[in-house]
């Protein structure tokens, strides 16, 4: 509970509209999109400016309050949830692009932004920022930095990781850094950049970022495979890698998810198929046609059932439609929605999906999978109802037995949706436990009295490893 | 009634939430899954920046109303009532939660025990009661508003500054008022009017209230619109106000009342299309079958008349014999005259029929179609919206005319009344670059089709 001192502090500092402990405002900060989580916050601050953060972060540590950043609230592991109360930290009045670079092919940019709209307004000026989670039309560049979210464009152009120059982040205590800048080489320290990136709102308040921008590529171009038997789209992938063909997209859907997606669009996928593959090339033209030319070699040589190449934009929509219509396909099954993100190396894709509907059958659950099979980070995705207690209790030992199918194949518990609460449990799996002491050391280097996110990323307890069942 | 299966198991003290744990369908309220889609295209977070003023804070107050996690205090019904109902979010939700139902449950219910101030309380029970349940009442009014307007009252009312005891945001509305009629479409048409040629289809003109007594110009272009284009067109005299109003307010019994004149009213006379030109009514004749779900007696009628629902642009586009077009003053030599288009959400987001109207605007010859930044959202109308929240329909409205000033239009065009009035008020309030003109879409073809001999 905030005592009426610190509200009127607080208030000071951000204005009377802007800090509220209203009962609205605290429902509406209770969630975000991860399902089956609510805890109320105690306060909601808007500030504007990364001095408003410092002087919010200064009254947080002398009042041993909670704070938890927020962007729009979109994120899958509970990142954004106050579990222990609290004051939720909302960025979306700092949502200015400060300035693009076109010298330095940089931008700088408020953490408020919605990346969607960063992504068309450097577009408009020719260039290109790739990471394009697939909630870009409304989360925020500074969630994306603090998830460190990937996209469909992650195989080709990496992820948030890559394209983050330098930060302006506040400390627990308030006092303000600025890591990186506008330089492709600095190695002065530790690279607190990549180090920010990715922490989930535990270490610091992101309040500015300087991003990386590249050219734009030329063209695109678009098609599909599809295929009987998994294993052949499996070693597709693989071939084009191998062939030294970086596609831009490379996508995978599974047989459960064919079904349920061709149910909701009715676009005529063959429910036969294991798998399809959805694979899109950009870059210079005579480039992108000699690409798709061998990709549809190596499609025909792995034996691809049906193979369709996209004569222009208008047709490339068309066969994007599975793909873009597979979450919406699957929320629409039952009320409730789990989106994981396990991810293996990529050579491993059609074992992961195999021993993913393997696991859904023992534990008579559904989960369809799909994903970006180019870099092995899949969606294995379950469809229940939270009011069934017992059905959600067999989807989460089904998740425990996919996280452990991932680590096994070499892979990891999360891809880009982050630790949060709901992967926490786990985290100790992949990096063991000296990894997680690591870890520790430096949430307390950076907030040693827990007040930024707490109860995020470090569980109370890591869960049981599960043993696997082979056969 | 609201699917009962998995409710919680709580009595509420508040009698709000109880009445809220009873009207809300909390299959819709769990199908949430929080995701955020659907804060981009909503009007009112927009403009606040606030979740609570989202349909996923929304929800989530619904939710947690009805959980026992909030009261549903003054403030709870002042955010449900700060939603326009365009319904914008329901394309952008990926679990197709059905956010117009929740929000009409949640208003029916506040109205349950909702105690207006007077002078809300008398407005509201002058429109509710007594003017558009009858049309007797509708005419009068229709004839009152005419009296007013060429008797050199309204003349007098501006010249002598009368206008300005009204709040500010009525008297840009007042300015703006089309010439109302006392005479509908019937009175000038009669109950029926045959199709130019061999006809395509039996068709049932929904006249609606404001449309046919402040737009009767309109409705009569419609029926001509739609004769021309093949159709013999029955306007029934029996047929009553849709019931948008009333629903929206939360006034469902009202609304019910009004279906079920209506679905024997159009069944009787056995037509292949309900034509409506007012989105906002279109959507919720398009949606009686669900308003009407739990009525034994008018569930299967409902869906009847649920089915043949049409805007008329999608009519004529889909299954008529197009007219041509095309702007006469223009030379062959003179630019192109530029047209614009202001979406109705409704015709848009429930009644699904968005690109008809620009598949018939890109038609007519001597004109270019400019498609507006974000024609697509709210105006900012929303049936009584601009009345009852001037101050959010302000700003909605003023972004709204940027965007259309951009456009370097000459001719506005719209698929609803509500809407037709707000681009009215925003024209005259933020004066364009150029002169711009608001119209019926309908009255913009009409004036503009080429007769064949």
């Amino acid at each position: 509970m905030l005592n009426e001192a610190v509200a009127r502090q607080l208030r000071e500092i951000v204005g009377e509209k802007f800090f509220r402990t209203d009962q609205e405002a605290l429902i509406a900060h209770s969630y975000d999109g991860t399902p089956m989580l609510q805890a109320l916050p105690d306060g909601v601050i808007y500030p504007e400016s990364t001095e408003q953060v410092s002087e919010i972060m200064k009254i947080a540590s002398s009042n041993l309050i909670p704070i938890v950043t927020r962007g729009s609230g979109s994120n899958l592991c509970g990142g954004t949830t106050p579990l222990q109360g609290g004051i939720v930290m909302v960025m979306h009045r700092m949502n200015k692009i400060i300035e693009v670079d076109m010298e330095n092919l940089t931008a700088i940019v408020q953490p408020g932004v919605i990346t969607g709209q960063f992504i068309a307004h450097v577009e408009g000026l020719g260039l290109f920022y790739p990471p394009d989670p697939s909630s870009m039309k409304i989360s925020t560049i500074g969630g994306n930095i603090a998830e460190c979210s990937g996209g469909l464009r992650g195989l080709k152009y990496g992820t948030t990781k890559d394209y983050v120059l330098g930060l302006t982040a506040v400390l627990a205590n308030g006092s303000v850094i600025r890591t990186g800048g506008k330089l492709t080489k600095d190695v002065a320290g530790y690279d607190l950049t990549k180090l920010l990136v990715g922490s989930e709102g535990t270490l610091a308040v992101i309040t500015e970022a300087i991003l990386k921008l590249i050219p734009q590529p030329k063209t695109k171009k678009t098609m599909v495979a599809m295929y009987k038997d998994i294993y052949g789209a499996a070693r597709t992938v693989s071939k084009i890698i191998k062939n030294q063909i970086i596609p831009a997209t490379l996508e995978i859907l599974d047989n459960p998810t064919i079904r349920v997606v061709d149910d909701f669009a009715k676009i005529g996928l063959p429910l036969d198929m294991a798998a399809i593959l959805i694979i899109e090339q950009d870059g210079e033209p005579e480039m992108v046609e000699r690409d798709i030319e061998k990709i549809h070699l190596i499609c025909r040589e792995e034996q691809a059932d049906r193979i369709e190449v996209a004569a222009d934009r208008e047709e490339a929509e068309k066969l994007l439609t599975a793909r873009r219509s597979a979450f919406t396909a699957l929320a629409r099954l039952r009320p409730t929605t789990i989106l994981e993100d396990a991810t293996v190396p990529r050579s491993k894709i059609a074992d992961m999906v195999l021993r993913t509907n393997a696991i859904a059958q023992k534990y008579n659950v559904n989960i369809a999978t799909f994903g970006h099979a180019g870099d092995g980070n899949l969606h294995p995705t379950a469809t229940t109802d939270a009011r069934d207690r017992e059905e959600v209790h067999r989807v989460e030992e089904a998740f425990a037995e996919i996280f452990e199918a991932a680590i096994e194949l070499g892979g990891t518990i999360t891809g880009e949706h982050g630790v949060g609460v709901v992967k926490a449990p786990y985290l100790e799996w992949k990096v063991g436990e000296a990894g997680v002491e690591v870890m520790k050391g430096i949430k307390t280097a950076f907030d040693p009295l827990n007040i930024l996110n707490p109860s995020k990323i470090f569980a109370k307890e890591t869960k049981k490893r599960v043993v696997v069942q082979h056969g | 009634m609201a699917n009962t299966t998995g409710k919680p198991a709580i009595e509420h003290s508040n009698p709000l939430a109880q009445t809220l744990l009873e009207k809300l369908d909390y299959d819709q309220l769990t199908n949430c899954m929080r995701c955020g889609f659907c804060l981009p295209a909503c009007p009112t977070f927009r403009e606040t920046g606030m979740e609570p003023a989202s349909p996923r804070g929304r929800i989530a107050m619904m939710k947690a109303a009805v959980d026992g996690l909030m009261v549903p205090d003054q403030q709870f019904q002042d955010q449900m009532n700060l939603c326009l109902g365009c319904r914008a979010c329901e394309p952008a939700c990926p679990a197709d939660v059905k956010y117009g139902q929740l929000i009409e449950q949640t208003r029916e219910a506040i109205e349950e025990h909702a105690t207006h101030s007077l002078p809300i309380k008398v407005v509201r029970k002058t429109v509710f009661k007594k003017v558009f349940p009858k049309r007797s009442k509708l005419k009068l009014l229709g004839g009152t508003l005419a009296f007013y307007q060429k008797s050199g009252l309204q003349k007098v009312a501006h010249s002598t500054g009368a206008m300005k005891l009204f709040p500010k945001h009525l008297a840009e509305i007042e300015s703006i008022m089309p010439s109302a009629s006392s005479k509908g479409v019937v009175d000038r048409l009669g109950t029926f009017y045959p199709g130019k040629g061999e006809a395509i289809a039996k068709v049932g003109m929904f006249r609606g209230c404001i449309m046919d007594v402040m737009f009767t110009d309109t409705n009569v272009n419609t029926v001509e619109l739609l004769s021309a284009a093949g159709f013999d067109v029955y306007i029934p005299d029996g047929q009553v106000c849709c019931g948008a109003l009333y629903a929206h307010s939360g006034e469902m019994n009202d609304a019910r009342q009004l279906a079920a004149v209506n679905i024997d009213t159009f069944k009787q006379l056995g037509v292949d299309y309900v034509v409506s030109n007012a989105g906002g009514c279109g959507a919720l004749l398009v949606e009686y079958d669900h308003l009407m779900q739990d009525d034994e007696k008018y569930r299967e009628s409902a869906k009847w008349f649920a089915s043949r629902v049409i805007d008329v642009s999608a009519l004529i586009v889909e299954k008529g014999r197009v007219p041509k077009f095309a702007q006469k003053e223009s030379s062959p030599q003179a630019e192109k005259i530029k047209v614009t288009y202001q979406d109705s959400c409704h015709l848009r987001n429930v009644m699904k029929g968005s690109s008809a109207p620009r598949t018939l605007m890109k038609q007519v010859a001597n004109t270019d179609y400019i498609e507006m930044v974000e024609s697509d959202r709210c105006c900012g109308s929303a049936g009584i919206y601009n009345i009852v929240q001037p101050e959010m329909a302000g700003s909605i409205l003023e972004h709204k005319m940027e965007h259309a000033n951009n456009t370097q239009a000459s001719y506005m065009l719209t698929s609803n009344p509500g809407c037709l009035l707000q681009m009215k008020v925003g024209i005259e309030k933020h004066q364009p670059d150029q002169p711009m003109k608001a119209m019926h879409i309908v009255d913009f073809l009409h004036d503009r089709m080429i007769v064949s001999e």
